[in-house]
């Protein structure tokens, strides 16, 4: 592989500052200038978009962008990088963070929530963390805006500030600090130590497979170290912190639990078994056949798990369990087209996923309910809402012409490239449980009768919860017919 | 100034004088002055790590008194070594002895009314005393500043509350026997090596090959007994909790980030520069137990702290089972435990000096650090509590604060010297203080009572007056010493490669085990 042209550039770093920057403002307009805060979430999430976007073309053209923050240690620096499947991810997020600020407004505002000025302020601090994960070039970088990403997001899961909250954010903390510091950090330590004689960068582009100069045990060690140290990736057993962070405001839960902070997990699982490892290791080295049948378990676990939820937020919060486990099932598969369909679910399950919490947010804006059994007939109510559901279940269920259809395509072939036969049925079979958890909330909502007459009065939420979720639905139509400029940013087409 | 590193000792020496005389006439006066003969302390001090890191050899060297260091054994008189770790910890000494004396203007006035001169005088003394031990090159003088450092503490512990004179007498009877302990040590040195300074026992010891000499080995037993007791490395530690729960909050923000840090480096000062790095390690065949004995007292300290429900407490067991980490440090024997060891006395200091000064204010405006006492602190004293928690984030280890860098090197250390045990006892005290300080903020933010029940009923309900939730910030001469500090703890972090490379240039004359396998 030829080593692409470095571009210098800062403006990975202003997007990571944009939030912070953000920040400041939200906390000085305060309670009582909420529209002038608001505004500043608004300005901080467009600069950011804007930023990040701009870095497209050169990304595109086939250089990298880098950034030097700051030394950490002799040999590691603090190094951002913008490559593609980075730049993809950046992407999703940022422009879903435009799109969530309107929601959040409109949900916010809608529920008289208190304390939103410290809910957007992290709502910021977190989404400048997601930029860092996006952005970073080597392992040690990637931890730390790992670790600021799951501090920040305590108070936004902890926001009710009750009970529930409290046992949710226990239980968040508990699995996201102890796996990270009991599993990743040794992980990490090992690797810079014990590789290069002391001189190991840790660096993703450069150090490719020096895992490989490992004993064969050892690497298997390392790769699981790894895989549950991320536990925001959501595998098996490390998933429950998951549903348990639901107590979250939906705008959270649909942003961070469905965006940013899982995506993050995947993303960073990604970035290990692809850039740390590299395919050419994982192929031989005999652990990723046992990280493959354990992200099919949890793909296949979770979704009958969702079967049996009737709570629409932990039902979608399993499906994404499911759906995070295709993504390190892709990263695992380590072929080209596994892993650059890993990515591009990324992107195609942000969209889908996205959308499924605006609308379950959307319904409790309006009627206060919470759970599946009780939508019957709510769909004649709220048509955009549940239309926008049906477009994004079947974006999930993976159907054309709607994004999740190109990722799953590609998880096939990449599959099929190294005669991993059974992973295609696994994705089949996960397909149908998709379809089967999915579809019959939006079949109630639009053909079962309602039950009682008291909800003649319904009516759609306020127009800033609607406005995102149609945009989110169309834009799991756009990613589809614009899948070629996607495929470039991955790597699958020249 | 050639002689600036004996002024680090002078400055505050002066200062304690002019403070006792000068209070006898004006009380106003104390507070300035001490702040000033810190401001100058520190900055010789600054001056001294600057020249040793200048010097070709990394060290420089004062004899008091001008006698011949060229005999062999060399002679007996006080010299002054400032070599890169000295000149560091001496730095950090009088760095926080300027933060806590900034801090001091409002507490000492409440709590010690009256009594300022005799406080400041011990204060400066206090200081002094430390920034000493760090500075000498002679294993008797280092007795007496171990001495000056204890009385002066004591004094300054026995101004607290009602229970502080219990609490005294105990840190009297433990802090003498540790000291005689040291004291008896070495006089097996004298008498085996003929002379004090500690660079000379080194040369003897290797010139006459004293590996094998039971009156050497019984020297070392005692010299580490003796410290391990003074640094309140457990099953020693039981002086420590209560001293500085009751002492006077400056008190507590002096001693708890400086005495038990001091004596680590003592340790590592005996363990190196004295007795060398073959006669500890490889003569002795059983400190190779020594880290088993630092899981014990990690794993104790940890669940001690566990059962405090008051911050003070709880801080005061924190130490503890950071005196554990870093003895661990030094004892796995590699090149990356015993920077993470000097690093993790640098870092140690500047966060539970974060930790202790937020406490103070806590204790200031809410009368109490019981744990019931801090519900929706978040809204009333918002920087307060940044800082603070910036110091428990650190001492939890995330980055990138300067705890995360510390327990890096030690993890490290561990993993090369391939101590599982001492590396497990690490990551069980990290989830053990990502407890202790999320229940923290549990209580803060969550607003749960002591019973374990929530108050908040959601919605920002958390059951609480408007009086309780109203921003009522720490006066300024308390918040600006904390944030400093909290500033500190992220800059330490970010530029911990500086910290490091002076480190690491200290200790590549010994010659450690790197434990690298793949070249």
């Amino acid at each position: 592989m030829n080593d692409p042209v470095i571009v210098e550039d800062i403006r990975p770093l202003i997007a990571l500052l944009a939030p912070w920057a953000g920040m400041i403002g939200i906390i000085w307009a305060g309670e009582k200038r909420a529209n002038l805060r608001e505004m500043f979430t608004f300005i901080a999430a467009s600069v950011q978009a804007a930023v990040v976007l701009s870095l497209v073309p050169i990304i595109l053209s086939g250089a990298v962008v880098e950034f030097h923050i700051w030394q950490i240690f002799s040999q590691v620096p603090m190094l951002l990088r913008v490559d593609g499947p980075g730049l993809l991810f950046a992407c999703v997020a940022s422009v879903l963070w435009i799109a969530t600020t309107l929601y959040a407004v409109g949900y916010m505002r809608g529920l008289h929530e208190h304390a939103q000025t410290r809910f957007y302020s992290f709502f910021a601090l977190s989404l400048s963390a997601t930029m860092g994960v996006a952005f970073s070039a080597n392992l040690l970088t990637i931890y730390f805006f790992y670790e600021m990403l799951s501090v920040s997001t305590f108070p936004l899961v902890t926001h009710m500030q009750d009970k529930q909250a409290r046992t949710g954010g226990r239980t968040y903390l508990g699995y996201l600090l102890f796996t990270s510091l009991c599993l990743l950090l040794p992980a990490l330590s090992w690797c810079y130590v014990w590789l290069d004689g002391g001189n190991m960068t840790m660096d993703f582009m450069a150090d490719v497979g020096k895992v490989g100069h490992f004993g064969e045990t050892t690497q298997i060690v390392l790769l699981f170290l790894f895989t549950f140290g991320f536990a925001k990736a959501g595998l098996m057993p490390a998933h429950s912190w998951l549903p348990g962070a639901m107590v979250a405001p939906t705008p959270v839960s649909a942003l961070l639990h469905a965006v940013a902070v899982v995506k993050v997990g995947v993303f960073c699982v990604y970035r290990v078994y692809a850039d740390v490892f590299g395919p050419e290791v994982l192929a031989r080295m005999g652990g990723e056949e046992w990280a493959m049948v354990i992200a099919s378990a949890t793909i296949i676990i979770s979704s009958l798990i969702a079967l049996s939820q009737d709570n629409l937020k932990r039902r979608l919060a399993f499906s994404t369990i499911g759906q995070l486990g295709y993504i390190v099932l892709g990263a695992a598969i380590a072929t080209d087209r596994g892993q650059g369909g890993a990515v591009l679910h990324i992107a195609m399950h942000a969209c889908g996923k996205i959308t499924l919490f605006f609308c379950a947010g959307a319904i409790f804006v309006a009627s206060g309910k919470k759970y599946v059994s009780e939508l019957r007939g709510i769909g004649r109510k709220m048509p955009l809402t549940m239309g926008a559901f049906m477009i994004g279940s079947l974006s999930v269920i993976g159907l054309p012409p709607l994004g999740g259809f190109i990722s799953k395509w590609y998880l096939a072939l990449g599959a099929l490239d190294r005669d991993a036969m059974w992973v295609v049925i696994v994705l089949l079979i996960s397909s149908l449980l998709n379809v089967f958890y999915l579809l019959p909330v939006a079949v109630t909502a639009f053909f079962r009768t309602p039950e009682t007459e008291k909800d003649s009065a319904l009516k759609e939420a306020p127009w800033p919860c609607v406005v995102p979720l149609l945009l989110t639905a169309l834009g799991c139509f756009l990613l589809f017919f614009w899948s070629d400029t996607l495929l470039q940013m991955v790597g699958l087409q020249p | 100034m050639s002689d600036s590193i004996v002024w680090i000792v002078l400055f505050p020496l002066f200062g304690a004088v002019a403070c006792a005389l000068g209070g006898a006439i004006s009380k106003k006066i104390c507070y300035p002055v001490s702040v000033l003969s810190m401001v100058a302390t520190v900055w010789v001090s600054v001056d001294t790590l600057f020249q040793a890191i200048e010097s070709p050899i990394h060290e420089i060297s004062y004899i008091l008194g001008g006698w011949s260091l060229d005999l062999f054994p060399r002679g007996v008189g006080i010299e002054f070594r400032a070599d890169l770790l000295g000149a560091l910890i001496a730095l950090v000494v009088t760095g926080v002895g300027l933060i806590v004396a900034l801090y001091s203007k409002v507490p000492v006035q409440r709590e010690t009314p009256g009594k300022e001169p005799m406080y400041y005088g011990l204060f400066l003394l206090q200081i002094s005393g430390l920034a000493g031990i760090a500075l000498t090159g002679d294993a008797f003088n280092l007795y007496v500043l171990i001495e000056v450092a204890a009385l002066t503490g004591y004094g300054l512990i026995a101004l607290g509350t009602n229970r502080a004179a219990a609490a005294t007498f105990n840190y009297i009877i433990l802090g003498t026997i540790g000291a005689s302990f040291y004291l008896l040590g070495v006089g097996y040195l004298y008498l085996k090596t003929g002379t004090l300074n500690m660079v000379g026992i080194r040369e003897v010891i290797e010139a006459h090959g004293l590996f094998d000499s039971p009156a050497m080995q019984v020297a070392f037993v005692l010299v580490l007994l003796g410290i391990l007791i003074k640094m309140a490395f457990f099953p020693f530690h039981a002086w420590l909790p209560n001293a500085y729960c009751h002492a006077p909050t400056t008190t507590s923000c002096l001693l708890a980030p400086l005495v038990t840090k001091v004596m680590i480096y003592v340790m590592i000062r005996m363990v190196l520069t004295v007795f060398g790095v073959e006669f500890s390690f490889e003569s002795t065949w059983w400190t190779e137990f020594l880290p088993w004995l630092v899981v014990v007292a990690i794993v104790c300290a940890a669940v001690m702290a566990l059962a405090q429900r008051e911050i003070k407490r709880m801080l005061a067991y924190l130490i503890v089972a950071e005196v554990g980490y870093m003895v661990g440090g030094v004892w796995i024997y590699n090149y990356y435990g015993l920077i993470g060891s000097v690093f993790h006395i640098i870092s140690d200091a500047c966060m539970t000096l974060c930790l202790f000064l937020g406490a103070g204010i806590i204790l200031e405006k809410c009368k109490t650090t019981h744990f019931n006492g801090l519900r929706g602190l978040f809204s009333k004293m918002p920087l307060t509590m940044i800082g603070f928690f910036i110091g428990g984030f650190s001492i939890i280890g995330l980055p990138p604060t300067c705890g995360f860098f510390s327990k890096w090197y030690l993890i490290t250390g561990g993993m090369v010297s391939e101590r599982w045990e001492y590396m497990i006892t690490l990551m069980f005290s990290t989830m053990v203080m990502v407890v202790l300080f999320f229940r923290l903020i549990e209580r803060i933010h969550l607003a749960v009572d002591e019973s374990g029940k929530n108050l908040g009923k959601g919605h920002g309900d958390l059951g609480l007056t408007k009086q309780q939730t109203r921003f009522d910030e720490a006066p300024l001469s308390m918040l600006i010493p904390l944030l400093l500090a909290a500033s500190v703890v992220l800059l330490v972090g970010v530029y911990n490669q500086e910290v490091v490379d002076q480190i690491e240039v200290f200790l590549q004359p010994f010659n450690l085990p790197t434990g690298v396998k793949y070249e």
